[in-house]
C-alpha cells in the first residue's frame, strides 16, 4: 500500500507564498485547483464544502478584481461573506488596525482576507486573531494567491514549468506580484529573468534566484513566458522614468516586439492593463495572451486556498 | 480500496494487512455479470441508463458493469465519475480532499442513474453523492450498485444491486480490487 497520501499539514494562514511549502506542496495545491476548476464548469457551479463558514474582506486598498475573485470563490464553496468596507467605516473615524481586526473576529468569522498598503499588515493581524488570515496583497511585499494562479495558469498551459524561461517585465520595485511570482516560478523549476529600467528594480537583488536585464529586445526571443507588470501611473510622480512614452518605446510589448516571441510563447498580465503602455492593445488580444485564463483560474485557485485553510482540519481528528 | 478510506483509517492510513479472501477474481466477475443482468431486468429502457462510479474505488466497478451491459445489450453505455469530497458532512472533522475530478458531461434530467461503489459502509458517501448528483440535473431515478455491502449503516440508505453481503466488525477493513475482495485490518 505504498503511495497512500499523507494527511495535508494544517495551514492556518496564507501570508507569504512560502507558507504553502515547497514544490511538492505547490503541486498539491495545483492538483486541488483542478478539482475546483471542474466545479466551475458544472451546470450549478456551487458545492457545500464550506457551508456555515464566514469569510470577511478587509480591504484597505482599492481592489475590484481580487475582491470579486475571492467573493466568487467563497460563494461557490457556499461560505458566507462579509465585506468590511474601509472607506465607509469606522476606520475613517480613526479606528486602529488592531481594533478593527478584533471587531471583525468578534462577529465570528472563520477567515479574514486582507489587503493593505503596508507590507506586513496581514502578518500583524494573524498574530492578533484566531481566524485564518489570507494575504490579498500587502504593500510591495507579497500577493500569494496571484502567484498561485499564475503558476496554475502556466502549469496548465505549458504542462509544467521545468526549464521554462520566464521574464517578468516592468516595475519590479513596487511589485508584490513579482516578489511572490519569483518564488513560485523558481520553486517549480523555471528560470526567471527580470527586465526593467534600473530605476524600477529593487536597489539590492542579492540572494534573489533571478537574472537581470535592461534590454527587452535581447531577451524576448528566448522567452517561453512574457509576464508584463502594470506600469503604475501613480509612480510617475517619483521621477523614475522620463515619460510613459519612453517606457513603452523601450520596455512595452508592442506589436513589432511581439513578433519576436518564439512559437508557443505566452503572455501574462496580473491586470488591470494599461493598453498602449506596457502592452499594445492588439497584443493583449492575441491567442498567446492568457490574461483572461488568469482571471478564470484565479477563482479556482482561491477556492482551493479557502478550502485548504477552512475545510481540512486534521487537528480535530486527534480528539475524535 | 478508495484512497479516501485508506487515508481516513485511524489516524491517516497505515498498511492494509489482508486476513481472509472472501471473493476471488472469478467471484467478482460473476457478481458483475449478475448485477448487469439485474440492472437490465429492472430497467427496460436501457438507453436512459447512465452509470456513475464514485471516485476512486467505484470507478472500476462502474466500468466493469458497463462492459457487461454493453456485451449483453450490444448498445453503448455511458460511464461518468463523481468525486463527493466537497459534499461530505465530515469536512472539518477529517482531512477531506478530492481524490480525482468529477466527470459527468451530460445533463442527468430524466435519466436513470446507477451509482456504483466498491464498498457500502455507513452510507455517508452515498448521501453526499445524492446531493452532488442534484447539481447535475434531476434524474428520473437513482439506483445503487455496490460490490460489497459490509453493513454498519448510519443513514437510511440501502443498495439495489449487491455483489456480496459481507458481515464485518466495525474496525475491519474491506479491500476491493480486480483480483478479489479481502477482509483485514489497517496496521500503523
Amino acid at each position: 500500500m505504498s503511495g497512500a497520501p499523507t494527511a495535508p499539514a494544517r495551514r492556518r494562514h496564507l501570508l507569504d507564498i512560502a507558507d504553502i511549502g515547497g514544490r511538492a506542496d505547490l503541486e498539491e495545491v495545483l492538483r486541488l485547483t483542478d478539482a475546483f476548476a471542474e466545479v466551475g464548469e458544472r451546470p450549478i457551479p456551487k458545492v457545500p464544502a464550506l457551508r456555515g463558514k464566514t469569510v470577511a474582506w478587509l480591504f484597505y486598498e482599492d481592489s475590484t478584481r481580487t475582491r470579486l475573485s475571492f467573493e466568487t470563490a467563497a460563494r461557490r464553496l457556499s461560505a458566507d461573506t462579509l465585506n468590511f468596507s474601509v472607506s465607509s467605516s469606522s476606520v475613517k473615524k480613526g479606528e486602529s488596525l488592531l481594533d478593527t481586526a478584533r471587531t471583525i473576529e468578534a462577529m465570528g468569522v472563520d477567515a479574514i482576507v486582507v489587503r493593505h498598503r503596508s507590507a506586513g499588515a496581514p502578518h500583524r493581524i494573524a498574530g492578533w486573531v484566531d481566524a485564518s488570515v489570507v494575504n490579498a496583497g500587502d504593500g510591495w511585499h507579497e500577493h500569494p494567491t496571484q502567484a498561485l494562479l499564475d503558476t496554475y495558469t502556466l502549469h496548465r498551459h505549458l504542462g509544467g514549468l521545468d526549464g521554462a524561461h520566464i521574464a517578468i517585465i516592468g516595475d519590479i520595485k513596487h511589485s508584490r506580484v513579482a516578489r511572490s511570482d519569483i518564488w513560485a516560478f523558481t520553486q517549480m523549476g523555471a528560470e526567471v529573468t527580470l527586465v526593467a529600467p534600473p530605476t524600477l528594480l529593487p536597489p539590492d537583488l542579492t540572494g534573489w534566484p533571478v537574472r537581470v536585464s535592461h534590454d527587452l529586445d535581447a531577451v524576448l526571443p528566448t522567452l517561453d513566458v512574457a509576464y508584463l507588470l502594470r506600469m503604475q501611473r501613480e509612480r510617475m510622480t517619483e521621477a523614475l522614468l522620463p515619460s510613459l512614452r519612453e517606457y513603452t518605446a523601450r520596455w512595452g510589448l508592442t506589436v513589432r516586439r511581439a513578433e519576436h516571441l518564439k512559437d508557443g510563447a505566452v503572455i501574462l498580465h496580473p491586470g488591470p492593463m494599461n493598453r498602449g503602455v506596457e502592452v499594445a492593445p492588439e497584443v493583449a488580444d492575441l491567442d498567446r495572451s492568457l490574461i483572461l485564463d488568469q482571471v478564470r483560474n484565479g477563482v479556482s485557485v482561491r477556492m482551493a486556498v479557502l478550502f485548504l485553510l477552512l475545510g481540512a482540519d486534521p487537528a480535530n481528528l486527534l480528539d475524535a | 480500496m478508495a484512497q479516501r478510506e485508506r487515508r481516513q483509517a485511524p489516524p491517516y492510513g497505515g498498511t492494509f494487512v489482508p486476513r481472509t479472501r472472501v471473493m476471488d477474481r472469478d467471484g467478482i466477475r460473476r457478481a458483475i455479470w449478475r448485477m448487469a443482468h439485474e440492472i437490465i431486468e429492472a430497467n427496460a429502457e436501457t438507453e436512459s441508463l447512465v452509470l456513475v462510479g464514485l471516485q476512486t474505488g467505484g470507478v472500476q466497478v462502474a466500468e466493469a458493469i458497463a462492459e457487461a451491459l454493453r456485451s449483453i445489450t450490444e448498445e453503448p453505455v455511458e460511464v461518468g465519475t463523481l468525486d463527493v469530497a466537497f459534499y461530505r458532512d465530515d469536512i472539518g472533522l477529517r482531512p477531506v480532499l478530492p481524490e480525482a475530478v468529477t466527470d459527468i458531461p451530460w445533463n442527468l434530467d430524466g435519466r436513470t442513474v446507477i451509482l456504483c461503489d466498491d464498498v457500502l459502509f455507513t452510507g455517508r458517501t452515498i448521501r453526499a453523492a445524492l446531493n452532488a448528483l442534484g447539481d447535475y440535473g434531476r434524474p428520473r431515478a437513482v439506483r445503487l450498485a455496490v460490490m460489497v455491502d459490509r453493513g454498519h449503516r448510519e443513514l437510511p440508505i440501502r443498495p439495489d444491486h449487491v455483489g456480496k453481503n459481507l458481515p464485518t466488525r466495525r474496525d475491519e477493513v474491506v479491500d476491493v480490487s480486480e483480483d478479489g475482495v479481502d477482509l483485514g485490518e489497517m496496521v500503523r
